[in-house]
């Protein structure tokens, strides 16, 4: 991984935010989302907006895969690793996402066997080490991730596997993003496309953005570099009046996706006819199921969950903050009673999330220095 | 009131209320109690420390002071967890040695005894058992440290993890030290003993959860050698020292600038961190800021001392990866802020929560 250092240099760093600088109108205030919680990240880790200038403004959306868990959901997971002889598998961030009564941390804390997977194949490892166990699965990301778990669940029909169950949150990236578009309370110049789910399904899906919105975007990678470059694309495309979908993450990213990743999870989901997400309520055809194929496999269909629909807590502005409309440190609750430490919110949980990433980096005002 | 103005004033009561005292609240203890970052913080603070209404442990050093007819000594006490107990670099027995020294090192003394309890399971394999007392005991005697007291149980099976390893130290604490972790000064510099977050990676990997494959050993040492030549180099010059266990540098800097209410600055471009030790950590989503050491400790220096007190870390044996990462500045209280490689600023909290096993 060595190869990340040239994605970090300081000094071309230093010449693209001079670029960016050229390219900015003084007058004018410039607001770009970055769709994906992973850009959140990167952007607060390596101090990115330091380097932009002050009328850039960069706006945090809806693309990180925890964030957007709602609380029934967290709850119905809770439910399955209770049930006796359930070893329940989810990746790390998840495990303190509240829920309606405590996390799957507490849930651990409290008896039920809740293990840190980092791949959907350590969990069928898992069920095969301990076959007279149900392992169950809580599969949660965008397009990025759900490759994985359709690789996961092909390799374990294959394999005979029969105590491995997965409980299916994937999302899918567009339909949100239209939702958000079409909100009237929210006034973009572009996007910063988001890199990871592009490898998969590539830069094509995002056409409609230009296309019937007027809104350029620039699908991007994650380092510092990365992102600053997108940042300079927009720019340049609105200063020449183009507006289209770019590509600047090319060395990973191919234009058409990964056409055997699509074949694979569409062998292996089907799309759910409506599905919650926190803080943004309902978003049809947003999320996927097993397929019927596969329904020996779904943990929803062997257990009996509440699926009851549980309303965010009432202080909680994550779905604002989700939506870019207000920033983490506008919430009523940020950082007071909502902490890392103590969440009300995913957003405060996740690496990913907009406020986490705000609180644990960003927390230093601009303006302020060091004495 | 302007967006600046009203995050300027929410990261104002933000930091006000971080600056509180912490409260132990949760209905049950949790895997982040014993992470090393806020929930064991306001454990200790909001529960260990006023139950036991002592001053020294108030203090919160890595060893509480104890007069005894007018000589300064010190004394301390760790458990040890780690799984697997055996890994590249060392062992549980090793660990349960230095790790106790080194708690009396950076407190400015020098380890004269140690006692030793075993908790031990049921069916732990004698051999095992025989590994890590000579383990024990060979760490003790490079240390120059004797074994004076101990205790064994037993618990059946399951009820334990193959062993755990309780020490506590005496040490006498040197006439050259002038140590205080609310020693801060603006303009102080902070010195590193070398690359970080070796241990805590090496345990990670050890475990087999991941299929990394990487050479990369646990740091764990005695650090008195470390300590000795920088109380000889900066003697009163030294304000502070810690050893850099769970939580990574990052805790401790945190540790250190809410002590003395000073802030710190970071230049992550200067922080040493193994190739390996950074590639794995980005593989695993993990800064190696906030992973264990179990023989690496930072310093705090007055700037007139700082250059012969690197000079002097650096020529420590184990040593020669020694850093100047930082200094103290008065403001923003109880912050550390990081320059980023990249040419950003952002801020190093403390840890929250614990995505990872036990690793000492």
């Amino acid at each position: 991984v060595k190869y990340v250092d040239e994605f970090r240099d300081p000094q071309l760093g230093r010449a693209l935010a001079a670029e960016v600088l050229s390219l900015v109108e003084p007058d004018r205030h410039y607001k770009l989302m970055e769709v994906c919680g992973g850009h959140t990240h990167s952007i607060y880790k390596f101090g990115i907006d330091d380097l932009l200038p002050e009328n850039v403004e960069l706006v945090h959306g809806p693309g990180c895969p925890v964030c957007v868990i709602p609380m029934g959901r967290v709850d119905d997971g809770i439910a399955i690793a209770h049930q006796p002889g359930v070893i329940f598998t989810c990746f790390g961030d998840m495990l303190r996402i509240p829920g309606s009564d405590g996390s799957l941390l507490e849930a651990k804390a409290a008896g039920a066997d809740v293990r840190m997977v980092y791949s959907p194949l350590d969990a069928l490892r898992i069920a095969k080490q301990n076959p007279d166990r149900d392992v169950v699965f809580f599969a949660i990301g965008f397009e990025t991730t759900a490759p994985s778990t359709a690789l996961t669940l092909l390799r374990a029909r294959a394999e005979g596997v029969r105590n491995f169950f997965c409980m299916c949150n994937h999302v899918t990236i567009v339909p949100p993003l239209r939702a958000l578009l079409d909100s009237p309370d929210l006034r973009l110049d572009g996007f910063i496309g988001p890199g990871h789910v592009s490898t998969v399904v590539g830069a094509r899906p995002f056409e409609f953005i230009p296309a019937d919105y007027g809104k350029p975007l620039v699908v991007a990678g994650f380092e510092p570099l990365d992102v600053l470059q997108a940042v300079q694309m927009i720019l340049r495309q609105l200063a020449e009046g183009r507006c289209e979908v770019e590509n600047q993450y090319t060395r990973v990213v191919p234009y058409e996706g990964n056409t055997r990743a699509l074949q694979v999870m569409a062998e292996v989901f089907a799309l759910r006819p409506h599905f919650e997400w926190r803080g943004l309520g309902f978003i049809s055809q947003s999320a996927l199921r097993l397929s019927d194929a596969f329904a020996d496999f779904d943990a929803e269909l062997r257990y009996s969950v509440p699926g009851v629909r549980v309303a965010d807590p009432k202080a909680c502005q994550c779905g604002e903050v989700l939506k870019g409309v207000i920033k983490p440190f506008e919430c009523k609750v940020f950082g007071t009673a909502c902490t890392p430490e103590r969440p009300i919110g995913t957003c405060m949980v996740s690496p990913e999330g907009a406020c986490a990433a705000y609180y644990n980096y960003g927390r230093f005002a601009r303006e302020r220095t060091l004495v | 009131m302007s967006v600046s103005e009203r995050e300027a004033r929410v990261l104002g009561i933000i930091e006000t209320a971080r600056g509180k005292r912490g409260k132990f609240r949760d209905a049950q203890v949790t895997m982040s109690h014993g992470a090393g970052g806020k929930a064991t913080q306001s454990m200790i603070e909001g529960l260990f420390v006023p139950a036991f209404g002592s001053e020294t442990l108030a203090a919160m050093g890595d060893a509480g002071a104890v007069a005894v007819d007018g000589s300064a000594l010190a004394m301390t006490t760790d458990a040890f967890v780690v799984r697997p107990i055996r890994f590249p670099g060392g062992s549980i027995g090793e660990l349960a040695v230095n790790g106790t020294i080194n708690d009396l090192a950076v407190s400015g003394a020098r380890a004269l005894a140690l006692t030793l309890s075993l908790v031990l399971e049921e069916g732990l394999p004698a051999e095992d058992l025989r590994a890590e007392v000579a383990a024990i005991a060979a760490a003790a005697q490079a240390a120059g440290v004797q074994i004076v007291a101990g205790d064994t149980k037993v618990v059946e099976r399951g009820h334990a993890d193959a062993m755990y390893v309780c020490t506590t130290g005496l040490g006498r604490v040197d006439p050259r030290a002038r140590l205080s972790p609310a020693g801060l000064r603006p303009g102080d510099r902070i010195l590193v003993s070398g690359t970080v977050g070796d241990h805590g990676t090496a345990i990670m990997l050890a475990r087999g959860e991941f299929d990394l494959d990487a050479e990369i050993e646990s740091d764990t040492r005695s650090l008195w050698p470390v300590a000795d030549a920088l109380l000889e180099a900066a003697g009163p010059a030294l304000h502070c020292m810690r050893d850099a266990t769970r939580g990574g540098v990052a805790s401790v800097l945190n540790e250190l600038a809410r002590a003395s209410g000073a802030a710190v600055l970071v230049r992550e471009a200067d922080i040493p961190v193994d190739p390996v030790v950074a590639g794995a950590a980005e593989i695993l989503g993990i800064d190696p800021l906030y992973v264990a050491n179990e023989g690496k400790l930072v310093a705090v220096v007055a700037p007139e001392a700082a250059d012969a007190a690197l000079a002097a870390l650096r020529a420590v044996p184990g040593c020669e990866a020694a850093a100047e990462i930082g200094r103290v500045h008065a403001e923003p209280p109880g912050m550390v802020l990081m320059e980023t490689a990249f040419g950003g600023r952002r801020v190093v909290d403390q840890l929250v929560g614990d995505p990872l096993p036990r690793i000492c």
